[in-house]
């Protein structure tokens, strides 16, 4: 196998190997990626059993039913890039990578993709799990469930290109640890991790969909658990595909200026 | 009195050091700042929907998050940095300089390094309960502020010696580093009160992670709901993992080999 196709299942084989030989890690991930949901889960339920059972049109169940998928979601879609690319650039392993003939997008995909790929049954256990704790509603339409198949891939789309993109502020400062900070929290209470959207004061949730927060994460979520309607749910496709062009652009450009800053440290 | 002055050799140490990148001071001051809002701007959205969350007001909500900030910044402050150079020492053998200094190995290894920028989260931990304290107002007496003085020491207490078995157990484990971030992921989920989690939640995080004692217990006091065999129990659970932890400190101690083994 050569080209891309073998890059990629190369890039698998490493990945299984890295995991299985770091398996205390996968514990580590495993805990912070059900931790933020679950206290969360907790938090709202306790709030909506405090003022009469429900808030927002949310029960604990709906809650228990949005945290879960949302879980889920957010397994498919997050990237680690943003921690990476410092310690790149700082350390000068970004050179090896520059020199070989791909971009290097393709490895860090193809790194993600066989990951999540390796720790899907873990999450599904967790969700499982959660699910027997909290005893969540689902009435999953049809339409529903084909539309979030599409939604799932371009959220995911959008917060690789968006996120990569991100990640090469690292070209210009060592301070990215400040920038992460700022988008994760963004994103905390932007892509809907800390409170369904619609929970949140009227600026924010526009700010939500304004920005590409809404389309990363919350979306998919959104239209499984059937709170938006088919006719939003084609905008927000066609939302998201717009995102997918305005990242893919801006990744080309901060990209070719990055690279021609980057001057390796010890190099 | 011999230990505090070390412990302040070592923080004028880390002033030194630090000094010379005074913007570092910025970047940790906006990285604080942003982490308090953001908690703030969390219990602000849930407190638009109800008026308590599981029997807690919102400033007593507030007061149990300067306790968070606190007690996360005195453990980042000092015990973090200087648990984390203990692994690494006992893993490349520098130990050997901590054993041979005439103090005892342990608190030396224990203040050993300050990162003094964290004092921001500590100030602004403090800053954070006088606001809460002042919205609670009248309902804290002198009664109230003793028992939130006797069980914010033992929750610090019952942290560092945790922290401290977490640390020794590097004399037998390789990657003890691991199980530090284990704890530091878990600690977050004391930024609210344990009283909401289930039980066996609750349970995980009030005796394999102590956070219950670190942070909720504390909060009770000033919120009035802390009852005298909560703090009795707290006190003892911190004798016991105190004397716990300097148990398997001396344990650790006989295995290790030193540098040159």
């Amino acid at each position: 196998m050569s080209g891309l196709p073998g890059l990629y299942a190369q890039q698998f084989k490493t990945s299984l190997a890295m995991m299985l030989q770091y398996r205390a890690s996968l514990v580590i991930w495993l805990i912070s990626h059900v931790l933020d949901p679950l206290v969360y889960l907790v938090v709202w339920t306790t709030a909506s059993r405090s003022s009469g059972g429900s808030v927002g049109g949310y029960g604990p169940a709906e809650f228990a039913a949005y945290f879960i998928v949302l879980m889920l979601v957010n397994h498919v879609t997050y990237t680690w890039v943003m921690f990476e690319y410092e310690y790149r650039v700082r350390r000068g392993s970004l050179s090896f990578a520059l020199l070989r003939p791909v971009h290097p997008i393709h490895s860090d995909l193809a790194d993600n993709i066989s990951s999540k790929i390796i720790t899907t049954p873990l999450i599904l256990a967790a969700a499982v799990i959660l699910a027997l704790i909290f005893h969540p509603v689902f009435a999953v339409q049809a339409w529903a469930a084909v539309a979030f198949v599409p939604a799932l891939l371009l959220a995911f789309a959008v917060r690789f290109l968006l996120e990569w993109t991100l990640a090469l502020a690292a070209f210009w400062t060592t301070r990215v640890s400040a920038i992460n900070q700022v988008y994760f929290i963004a994103a905390l209470f932007l892509s809907g991790q800390m409170a369904p959207l619609s929970l949140l004061p009227a600026p924010l949730r526009l700010a939500a969909s304004v920005l590409p927060f809404r389309w990363t994460t919350s979306f998919p979520v959104e239209i499984l658990l059937g709170r938006v309607g088919w006719s939003e749910t084609l905008t927000g496709l066609g939302v998201q595909a717009g995102w997918i062009v305005l990242c893919f652009f801006l990744l080309r450009l901060v990209w070719r200026a990055g690279v021609r800053v980057y001057s390796a440290v010890g190099a | 009195m011999r230990y505090l002055h070390l412990l302040w050799t070592y923080f004028r140490v880390g002033v030194l050091g630090e000094l010379a990148y005074r913007v570092n001071f910025f970047v940790q001051l906006f990285e604080s700042l942003l982490e308090l809002g953001t908690a703030i701007a969390g219990l602000a959205v849930v407190f638009t929907y109800t008026a308590t969350l599981g029997g807690w007001t919102p400033d007593q909500i507030l007061a149990l998050v300067g306790v968070f900030f606190l007690m996360g910044g005195a453990i980042r402050l000092v015990i973090q940095p200087s648990l984390e150079q203990l692994i690494e020492s006992v893993r490349d053998g520098t130990l050997d300089f901590s054993l041979v200094k005439p103090v005892d190995a342990q608190i030396l290894s224990s203040i050993q390094r300050v990162e003094i920028w964290k004092l921001t989260d500590v100030g602004l931990g403090i800053a954070v309960l006088v606001v809460a304290l002042a919205r609670l107002g009248a309902h804290v007496g002198a009664l109230h502020a003793a028992g939130f003085a006797a069980a914010l020491i033992a929750g610090g207490i019952i942290v560092y010696s945790f922290w401290m078995i977490l640390a020794t157990s590097a004399f037998w484990l390789v990657r003890v580093e691991n199980i530090l971030m284990v704890f530091q992921s878990m600690y977050e989920a004391g930024r609210w009160p344990t009283s909401i989690y289930p039980g066996w939640l609750r349970f995980a995080l009030t005796f394999i992670v102590p956070v219950a004692f670190a942070v909720t217990v504390p909060a009770q006091a000033l919120a009035g709901r802390l009852t005298w065999q909560v703090l009795a129990g707290a006190w003892v659970f911190a004798a016991a993992l105190f004397s716990a932890a300097r148990l398997f400190w001396k344990a650790g101690l006989r295995r290790y080999q030193g540098a040159s083994a």
